[in-house]
């Protein structure tokens, strides 16, 4: 392995840590009332979900080795038994793991 | 310093039926693996999880490491993919702030935003007298912060008895739970907005784009949701 693990692992953190840094200095004097507070509010989660459709769709990792189909199958029954069981996460994080590895392994 | 009253009463957030600790440890163990499949130690593994605390940052560092990619490669690409956390940070520490806490705590504090304490606090920290709410977040997210720690060693250790669809089942978890959370939130227009057009403009722009696609995707998304927000009453 051609690069430092424990240089990689202090430039990863140091990456990482500037931008809460940077999150910290701009909120110093930033109101919670104000439009630009509200405006960070929407860019907040709409990064995420951005984020979170980037990881289920174009994935990196393991999950790229699930089969595009299943994955989809997998999210929609978790979804379905999220608004079911009135909105209670233990059963659809739980379900979803059982789900993809069994349904990825029978495929 | 910390008023442990608040710390504490933050920190057992993690026991609430709501709490992310079973997605958090889902993909921590998966990291974990992950760690001692390229090749770290036990110490680095921890190490990393313990400095870095955000997952696709340390997904993007394993990835880094195996392909042998430079140290400015590694800074560039992991800022990218962590750069949501600089909205997340502004969009939660306003909240936080109070007279009587000193300065250098924010800068300790803001260590732990990653989305799964983030998303507790923005549910909980109305309930929180504005005074202690640094104090009940510093308790959010060492919880958090410790469930990712022990995790990531607990992955490292059983590494040799996950196979190829156990670890694929661990990846999952972690954006359900997301996926349960946004659709939880979605209360306002501006809100639901901001998470179905931060979906699609996320996938859209990862044609133009898969580096930037997050924060063009987001960017574009949340500032359109604002404004519809705003002509729309929130």
């Amino acid at each position: 392995m051609a690069t430092n693990i424990v240089l990689a692992i202090l430039v990863t953190s140091l990456a990482t840590y500037l931008s809460r840094f940077l999150g910290v200095i701009t909120s110093t004097k930033m109101k919670e009332t104000s439009k630009i507070f509200k405006w960070f509010n929407c860019l907040a989660y709409s990064t995420l979900s951005a984020l979170l459709a980037r990881i289920i769709i174009f994935p990196v990792g393991a999950l790229a080795q699930a089969d595009y189909f299943i994955r989809f199958i997998v999210i929609f029954i978790c979804l379905m038994v999220f608004l079911i069981s009135k909105k209670n996460f233990v059963y659809p994080t739980v379900l979803s793991a059982l789900l993809l590895a069994l349904l990825n392994s029978s495929f | 310093m910390i008023n442990i009253k608040y710390f504490l009463k933050g920190f057992f957030c993690i026991k609430d039926l709501n709490s992310p600790a079973i997605a958090l440890a889902a993909s921590f163990i998966a990291i974990g693996a992950l760690f001692k499949n390229i090749g770290l130690n036990i110490q680095e593994s921890i190490f990393s999880t313990f400095l870095t605390y955000a997952l696709p940052g340390s997904l993007i560092m394993a990835e880094s490491l195996i392909v042998g990619a430079s140290l400015l490669n590694i800074f560039l690409a992991v800022w990218l993919v962590n750069a949501r956390l600089y909205p997340m940070t502004v969009s939660l520490f306003p909240s936080l702030t109070h007279k009587s806490q000193p300065r250098l705590k924010y800068y300790f504090a803001c260590h732990f935003i990653a989305v799964s304490a983030w998303l507790i606090m923005k549910e909980n920290y109305k309930s929180v007298q504005r005074k202690y709410r640094l104090d009940y977040w510093i308790g959010v997210g060492v919880a958090n912060l410790s469930v990712a720690v022990s995790a990531t060693a607990f992955g490292f250790l059983i590494s040799d008895h996950l196979n190829k669809d156990m670890m694929i089942g661990l990846a999952i978890v972690n954006p359900v739970y997301f996926i349960c959370v946004m659709i939880g939130a979605m209360k306002t227009i501006q809100m639901s907005l901001s998470v179905i057009l931060g979906s699609l403009f996320g996938i859209s722009f990862y044609f133009i784009s898969p580096e930037w696609c997050i924060l063009l995707g987001g960017f574009t998304a949340g500032t359109l949701a604002f404004f519809i927000g705003e002509l729309n009453g929130n």
